[in-house]
């Protein structure tokens, strides 16, 4: 009994029209926020999410004021299979609903499949360089590596989510526990009076002063993380090997002895393993003659997989990537102009690393929704067309009845 | 008679159009035209002069000519009389060989009253300033230029806008001049001779004083001084107007005249271009013609001789097509289209006639801005759109083109007056667009790729069309039924129906279009969708589309609501075209009252203003007192 009226309202078009209003407000709403909050904010607020917030001034008290992306997503979404299955044998069969309507929810599960699974990194190569990694170009780690085998160092890598202070962290693998003490998303160098980070007691942070930041928003920037950590050895509980400075400004990884072994720690934007190679034979960047404009960006790189004895060469420029084992590459950025080679620099590239094994849902979907409207509206069309009768001698306004107007299903 | 006007109007109008293909007569005996076809190298692409002097005069003057007043005494009945007349092509010749008589010529456009306050200008027009009238404020122009350069484009105001824009032209003027000779020198050829006699001398000096030997110290200073004022040249001079010498390794070397002469330090001889340009140069300055039109023969027979046929084509293909102004033409034809159409209502007798009149001018009019459109593509060799210029022909010509079939189905000028606004609105729009500069600028790398400018921004531009056209077409309806008697039940009905196919093939086509933008930004940059400004426009669009469809087949509005949700079709076009490209600029502090801004908004504000009244009670409505439209009732959709 309570099912009807449900069945009823998830099935109707009304609720279609009011969910697609609210599309229509959220999208906008989310595209002039991108002003002041920048994009992945936005996204994170408005698109993937149940519902957006309106924080209470001067408190914590999050009021949801709107339904987010995934809300209106997910009602549009019953609402589409209420609507077909509880009509299911009522009705005439219409192969171009069907396909559009199918269609779409291909369409909003593969692009939930996409922000569930996709993950985005870049991969910066000077010419010449070999790396069989690509790292994130937001998110940071913090990496222990022990460097003591000559053929591959080992690293033990903490997500910067891990770095909450006062939290401390222990891994099999590591001769020391790590006790984080303060961890600033984002921070910048200064020149102090006394040029020591305060509580530091070890390593580069004596020499040099980091204060923390307001994170930034834009996409054309990044925040630069930096944490104070201490060492605790951990065969002997509660000794401290000494309170260092970890950032991301630091080129260099510092050196910690523990017990004889060496380690180096680091706080660096997160890295992915690949089980093969990518070395930058040749970028180059072309620009049209007389001017600044870019013609062409590519590169020209050689992938090695070990496993396989795999060895070749690949170009990648614009608009044609590189698809290799489950990663595509696309051309991203560019140094490589005249200006980079007479400054004496090695030309560099960047390219976005890519992974995203729901890539080919959209490709199926777009194909079955523009097979669908093409098959419902070329039918209005013809429907149309015959109703049209000759028209008599008169070349204004005929004086007929108008005729039946095809409606979409009868 | 009656039955004949139609094709009397149109086939006059169409000898018209024809009669703008003819090339113009010389004022004087100087061959400017043959000069105005000659290719030079600029933006990356080879160009006719003529289009050089055209987009820079229309950047620095707004206009793609120049007048004078200069006899304001003029007789009342030949107001013709008053200007001084310069085609762009005469104004560049001028500036290039005698530029202190061109520094006379009031040819700045200078309009922000804070700006003209700030150099002392009277608040009120003119607005146009010679280059010497600004010569004392330089110092002042550039220092507050610096100042805007300084700022986030996004965080500049209008007289930030304005000062920078007026020290950018400034530049641009100081630069042409230097385009065939330094500036100020009087016989440039003479100057080339003495070069070339230097070069022996002075190259055998350099060799021993590099060996350490004795040398020529006097032929040694000559080619120094000489290399310093072309090295100075070749950083000035902006056209690149020497074709290459060896076009068959490589026809993109172009240099100007500065970097053509430092070459000739290498090759020894001065590249004979540069020759003939400095003949033309000292024979224009000098009023002789026929020196004139000898040295530019010269050049054209070089080109030919090197093999230069596809830019020779291209500079006298590229000069028609802006001598024809295919565009300007339509934007004429639509204007008369819509008078016809306009009478054809409110005429009682001969409204057929007006009609077929109107229809006939339309369909010429389409002619014209496809020939125009394919003009274009031929230019540049690529597809109709490839920037917000061209977006806005294109998005014309989808509706002229709708406006069109629907004229030929229906014949009750609906069509007709909706093809001719919105064909006319596109194309003024366009024509501002284009102040900006050159419009077939070359399309940066990641825009580089003819399949899917072709498949993608076309898709998407014809939805922007169809949603246009629909929007018109309910202001129609809303116009004609509250203000006239009109709006009877069978056009009601015709409106209705166009409404909602045009409705129908304006979701197909901004669906399709959106989803092969995810599908081209797949696969630059490895993401289907981003949730960026633009994106998220053409999103709207679909969803909006959507929403009325649905609406209408959920019998949630009638006839009424169906006009003026599809009212706000044009709002939510206009936001994703232009609005979303404001979008850095519009909200932040300053930029807000920008010009395009300021029109978007007031598009904005008169669609809402329809949709208001487009919402009055049926009791003020002309047409739909006696016969109110009878709301559907809904029809279960799947």
């Amino acid at each position: 009994m309570l099912l009807e009226p449900l069945i009823r309202l998830f099935s109707s078009l009304r609720l279609t029209v009011v969910c697609l209003a609210l599309a229509v407000v959220l999208v906008f709403v989310g595209t002039l926020a991108q002003v002041k909050l920048g994009l992945y904010e936005v996204q994170a607020r408005y698109f993937q999410s149940f519902f957006v917030y309106w924080q209470l001034p001067g408190t914590a008290v999050r009021i949801p004021v709107f339904p987010g992306g995934y809300l209106l997503g997910g009602v549009l979404l019953i609402n589409l299979f209420v609507a077909y299955f509880s009509r299911l044998g009522r009705q005439r069969f219409h192969p171009g609903l069907l396909l559009i309507h199918f269609g779409l929810a291909a369409l909003l599960l593969g692009q939930l499949w996409t922000d569930l699974a996709q993950r985005e990194s870049v991969m910066r190569l000077a010419e010449g360089e070999t790396k069989s990694y690509s790292e994130s170009q937001r998110r940071s780690e913090l990496a222990v590596i022990d460097p003591s085998d000559p053929n591959v160092d080992r690293v033990v890598a903490i997500p910067e989510s891990h770095l909450r202070p006062g939290t401390t962290i222990s891994h099999p693998q590591l001769p020391f526990a790590i006790r984080v003490h303060q961890f600033w998303a984002n921070s910048a160098p200064v020149r102090g009076d006394t040029n020591a980070t305060p509580q530091v007691t070890q390593g580069t942070g004596l020499q040099a002063r980091f204060v923390p930041r307001p994170p930034v928003t834009t996409t054309d920037e990044r925040n630069v993380p930096t944490a104070i950590i201490e060492l605790l050895d951990a065969q002997a509980p509660g000794t401290s090997l000494g309170i260092w400075l970890v950032s991301d400004w630091l080129l260099e990884p510092q050196a910690v002895e523990v017990r004889g072994r060496k380690h180096l720690l680091a706080l660096r934007l997160a890295r992915y393993y690949k089980p093969f190679s990518l070395t930058l034979l040749e970028a180059r960047h072309d620009k049209y003659p007389g001017t600044e404009i870019p013609r062409n960006f590519s590169s020209r790189v050689r992938v090695r997989q070990p496993a396989t004895g795999e060895d070749r060469e690949v170009l990648i420029y614009m608009n044609n990537p590189l698809r290799y084992g489950g990663f595509t590459f696309y051309q991203y950025q560019m140094a490589a102009d005249e200006a980079v080679r007479m400054r004496g620099q090695k030309p560099t590239s960047t390219l976005q690393v890519v992974q995203n094994p729901g890539w080919l849902m959209p490709y199926l979907a777009c194909t079955l929704v523009s097979a669908g409207l093409l098959w419902q509206f070329t039918g209005h069309l013809l429907a149309f067309l015959r109703e049209r009768r000759p028209r008599p001698t008169g070349r204004t306004l005929p004086a007929r009845p108008a005729p039946a107007e095809p409606v979409l299903s009868r | 008679m009656k039955k004949h006007l139609p094709w009397l109007l149109t086939g006059l109008f169409a000898l018209w159009v024809l009669a703008a293909l003819r090339p113009p007569r010389p004022a004087a005996e100087f061959d400017v035209v043959g000069f105005g076809r000659l290719p030079v190298l600029l933006n990356g692409r080879v160009q006719p002069w003529d289009s050089v002097a055209r987009n820079s005069l229309l950047q620095i003057r707004a206009r793609q000519a120049f007048a004078e007043v200069t006899r304001p005494d003029a007789p009342a009945w030949n107001p013709g009389a008053k200007y001084t007349r310069m085609s762009a092509l005469e104004w560049l010749l001028e500036l290039m060989t005698r530029p202190e008589q061109a520094d006379r010529r009031k040819v700045f456009r200078i309009d922000h009253p804070e700006l003209r306050t700030l150099l002392g200008l009277p608040p009120d027009g003119p607005f146009y300033h010679a280059q010497s009238e600004l010569r004392p404020h330089f110092e002042e122009i550039e220092k507050q230029a610096r100042q805007a350069g300084a700022l986030d484009p996004a965080q500049r105001n209008t007289f930030h806008k304005a000062v920078f824009k007026l020290f950018q032209n400034l530049v641009l003027y100081q630069r042409l001049k230097s385009t065939l000779q330094p500036e100020g020198t009087t016989n440039f050829l003479a100057e080339l001779k003495a070069y070339q006699a230097a070069l022996e001398p002075g190259l055998t000096a350099v060799t021993q004083h590099e060996a350490g030997e004795p040398h020529d110290t006097e032929a040694l200073g000559t080619l120094v001084r000489f290399a310093r004022r072309f090295e100075a040249l070749s950083q000035t001079a902006l056209p690149l107007i020497v074709p290459p010498i060896h076009p068959e390794t490589n026809r993109d070397a172009w240099a100007n005249v500065g970097a053509s002469l430092m070459e000739t330090l290498v090759t020894r001889q001065i590249h004979p271009a540069v020759l003939a340009y400095a003949e033309m140069a000292g024979a224009y300055a000098a009023g002789q013609p026929e020196a004139f039109n000898q040295a530019l023969a010269r050049h054209r027979q070089w080109l030919t001789a090197k093999g230069l046929d596809r830019e020779i084509a291209k500079g006298r293909w590229e000069f028609l097509y802006n001598q024809w102004r295919p565009f300007y033409l339509g934007t004429t034809l639509y204007v008369v289209a819509f008078l016809l159409g306009c009478f054809s209502w409110l005429s009682a007798t001969r409204a057929g006639v007006w009609n077929r009149s109107g229809y006939g001018l339309l369909v010429l009019g389409l002619a014209v801005h496809t020939a125009g459109i394919l003009f274009r593509m031929a230019l540049e060799g690529r597809p109709p759109v490839t920037n917000l210029y061209s977006s806005a022909v294109f998005v014309g010509w989808g509706a002229v083109a709708l406006g069109v079939i629907l004229e030929r189905i229906h014949r009750d000028s609906v069509g007709l007056v909706m093809a001719a606004t919105v064909g006319c609105i596109t194309l003024i729009i366009a024509h501002n667009l284009a102040l900006g500069g050159d419009t077939m600028e070359m399309m940066r790398a990641v825009l580089d790729s003819n399949f899917w400018l072709s498949t993608h921004v076309i898709t998407i531009t014809l939805g922007y069309s169809a949603t246009f056209a629909a929007g018109f077409l309910a202001i129609m309806y809303v116009l004609r039924g509250l203000f006239t008697r009109g709006l009877t039940a069978p056009s009601r009905a015709a409106l209705n129906r166009m409404v909602y196919g045009i409705l129908c093939f304006a979701t197909l086509f901004s669906f399709v279009g959106t989803v092969l933008g995810g599908i081209w930004a797949d696969q630059s940059w490895g993401r289907f969708w981003g949730w960026d400004p633009k994106e998220n426009g053409a999103l709207i669009i679909v969803l909006w589309n959507a929403l009325i469809l649905h609406a209408r087949w959920g019998g949630l509005v009638g006839e009424r609501g169906l006009m003026n949700l599809a009212i706000f079709g044009n709002v939510v076009t206009s936001f994703s075209w232009f609005g979303v490209n404001m979008l850095g600029v519009g909200l932040h502090s300053y930029g807000f009252m920008d010009a395009a801004f300021f029109w978007l908004m007031l598009f904005v504000a008169s669609q809402l203003v329809l949709i208001g009244l487009g919402s009055l009670p049926l009791r003020y409505w002309a047409s739909l007192r006696a016969d109110p439209p009878a709301r559907p009732a809904p029809a279960p959709a799947a």
